[in-house]
């Protein structure tokens, strides 16, 4: 081999430990979900029975396909339901560790208060807030690079789609004070 | 030769230096996502297909089939070079690929990678060539019933043919189509399941739910695991490429049967996951010495890679033939087509000419053109990995609200994605395929309303779908495929019984 081989390594500090302990298992979460779906089933059902789900002279009325098939759902999360249950006692599958947790969490709770902000602030000022905090506080990383990243990344987005390609997304009132 | 005319005319299309560059923009954007952990295909078109709301719809689907070539491109790097793979669909790539890396082959072996894939789409390029009109000029002949069969026939196969449990398939599939008809009904105008909220009177917007399901839940998953890597990167000189390619014609036989089965995988609802671990075991049990493999056996790389890509290409085959999708991506760029005004299915041959052979031809140049760009810029790919993932995890969550608002320029979007990403996040983890929900959620009012039509049209009886010869074939196969496991397993005891006798018989 003539070519020069460069090593790359990336490590990971934040990893979550391999030997952390289980918050949930598996087979409970698939108990919570067929119950959830088996009430999605039950409510979506109800409405369309109401809407009117018979079959007239010309097929089936409005309701008629959805309502079946909230039946098949709620047949489907049912037999879910009773195979979860009687699965049990045998299998105690981790459905996700305490440190696991802890690092979904960290990226679930910034998207949500991304939302929120999306919504009062406008997308770009959220963006911005996003990508400094994120890297800074999850990531570790120097705070001049964090806030250079988000300033870059913000400004690239903004520019691609509110000036090239007038898609235009929500914006607040900082966006408001600078003309736009 | 008609095919041929239409091709050419397909390449005059293409040829003009914007389309060229948005190929270009496409390609390595494509492979970018399918480097990095934590994005695909399918998230990569989805998030993407916003930019594209504006331009127009051969421009935007050659851009984003690049970006899903270029991903299919990029899922090798990471798996030979890493052992991680980018994409579900190269897992089977790090059996030998990873061997010959630490070997010192690694650049044989992303050789060997990348040409196999252009090999696979080649072969499922030309398939699509020849048969995609064939197939749609016969289709302009179906009513609303051999529509709606062949809708059944779809979901029937995802069922009886899936691998996942069956009532987590029959689960997703039922929600995708409950929350597709969520909304003004197409056909009385009247409002279901929208219990007087105005937000939900336009209805889940299919692209809303696939960025959330597919972006949003694949940062949750990829979160959860540990990001260290350590592995090679490696150049490619000409001197391997073409010691690579010399020895090509040795492997034909394995080459042409992972095209095959990645052809056939892909147009029924099987997928280049399935596809290339099919074309590896199958590699490996015609070979002569099968216990070379995953020590670093060049064909193990060849085997994967070819299924993949033929799959994957082949898989838009039903969806421009038939406006059927066979893959999750082929359902988004589907929905994608329905954005920029185009009605999927066979009259697209006939209506937009230029689109469809557009299309096609840029499949032959995109892979062209992704092969020599791959094998030029791995270093530059393979150093993207040195990016911290606590700085991609924020900016693909922007770039996803982005996509989810442009959508409908609704702010109830992004929450909806927010939701369709803990959806995807516990599902994924829970073992319920997202495969059938995504094709549910895009195909469920069409299914219904071609139902509906053929009611009216027959005056409401059900005898409708067994009319004629070829409606009623396809209805029948349908309902095989639906009870396939129960009658494979039915037709192994008669075998078996049957055996059992006559061993019986020999005994005595």
């Amino acid at each position: 081999m003539s070519q020069t081989d460069i090593e790359i390594v990336v490590e990971d500090p934040t990893a979550p430990e391999d030997d952390s302990p289980s918050v949930v298992s598996s087979g409970t979460i698939e108990i919570v979900v067929c119950l959830l779906l088996l009430a999605l089933a039950i409510t979506l059902g109800y409405d369309n029975w109401r809407t009117g789900a018979s079959w007239d002279a010309t097929g089936p009325e409005p309701g008629y396909f959805p309502f079946y098939l909230s039946v098949i759902l709620g047949g489907g999360s049912l037999y879910g339901l009773i195979v979860a249950l009687l699965a049990r006692r045998s299998s105690r599958e981790t459905f996700v560790t305490r440190a696991q947790g802890r690092r979904v969490m960290a990226v679930f709770v910034p998207t949500l208060l991304f939302c929120l902000v999306t919504q009062v602030l406008g997308l770009y000022v959220a963006s911005f807030l996003l990508i400094a905090g994120f890297m800074r506080l999850v990531g570790r990383i120097a705070l001049w690079k964090s806030l250079l990243t988000a300033f870059v990344f913000t400004a690239i987005m903004f520019v691609t789609f509110d000036i090239a390609f007038d898609v235009i997304m929500p914006k607040g009132p900082l966006e408001a004070a600078l003309g736009r | 030769m008609e095919a041929f005319g239409l091709l050419l005319h397909g390449f005059a299309v293409l040829l003009t230096w914007k389309t060229l560059v948005l190929m270009m923009v496409g390609l390595v954007l494509g492979i970018f996502v399918g480097v990095l952990p934590g994005l695909g295909g399918p998230n990569g078109v989805a998030i993407l297909l916003p930019l594209t709301f504006t331009m127009d719809p051969t421009s935007a689907i050659v851009m984003l089939s690049c970006i899903y070539w270029g991903a299919l491109f990029g899922g090798a790097i990471t798996s030979i070079l890493f052992n991680i793979p980018g994409e579900a669909w190269s897992v089977a790539t790090t059996f030998d690929g990873y061997p010959m890396a630490q070997q010192g082959r690694a650049a044989e072996a992303l050789t060997a990678a990348f040409t196999s894939s252009f090999i696979g789409s080649l072969v499922a390029v030309l398939l699509i060539t020849f048969l995609a009109p064939m197939i749609s000029s016969f289709a302009l002949k179906f009513g609303p019933p051999e529509f709606f069969a062949v809708y059944l026939l779809t979901f029937c196969s995802f069922v009886g043919l899936g691998r996942e449990a069956k009532h987590k398939t029959v689960i997703s599939m039922s929600l995708g189509l409950l929350l597709a008809g969520i909304g003004m009904d197409t056909v009385s105008g009247n409002l279901r399941m929208t219990f007087g909220s105005p937000e939900l009177l336009r209805g889940i917007n299919f692209l809303v739910a696939v960025i959330g399901l597919f972006g949003i839940s694949e940062i949750l998953l990829t979160m959860e695991e540990r990001l260290a890597l350590r592995g090679h990167a490696a150049g490619i000189s000409l001197r391997v490429v073409l010691g690579v390619w010399k020895d090509l014609p040795k492997y034909w036989v394995t080459l042409l049967r992972s095209s095959f089965i990645g052809c056939w995988l892909g147009i029924t609802p099987g997928g280049a996951i399935a596809a290339s671990f099919m074309g590896y075991n199958l590699a490996k049990r015609f070979a002569k010495e099968p216990g070379s493999f995953g020590k670093g056996r060049i064909e193990g790389v060849f085997a994967p890679e070819t299924a993949a890509h033929a799959s994957g290409t082949s898989a838009l085959l039903p969806m421009l033939a038939l406006g059927i999708p066979g893959s999750g991506t082929a359902a988004i760029l589907l929905g994608g087509l329905m954005v920029w005004g185009l009605n999927p299915g066979p009259l697209l041959f006939v209506e937009h000419k230029d689109f469809v052979w557009g299309l096609i031809a840029s499949m032959y140049l995109g892979n062209v053109v992704g092969l020599v760009l791959v094998l030029t810029t791995v270093p530059i790919f393979a150093s993207i990995l040195r990016v911290p993932f606590a700085a991609v995890a924020p900016m693909i969550v922007v770039s996803c609200a982005i996509g989810a608002y442009a959508i409908q320029n609704a702010m109830f979007d992004i929450w909806l994605m927010l939701g369709f990403g803990v959806v995807g996040y516990v599902f994924k983890k829970i073992g319920i395929p997202l495969a059938p929900f995504t094709l549910a959620l895009v195909l469920g009012n069409r299914a219904e309303d071609a139902f509906r039509l053929s009611m009216i049209g027959s005056g409401g009886t059900l005898k409708v779908f067994w009319s004629n010869g070829l409606v009623g074939s396809i209805t029948t196969l349908a309902i095989v495929l639906l009870f396939w496991p129960v009658i494979d397993g039915l037709l192994g005891r008669i075998g078996r019984k049957a055996a059992g006798q006559n061993g019986d018989a020999t005994k005595s």
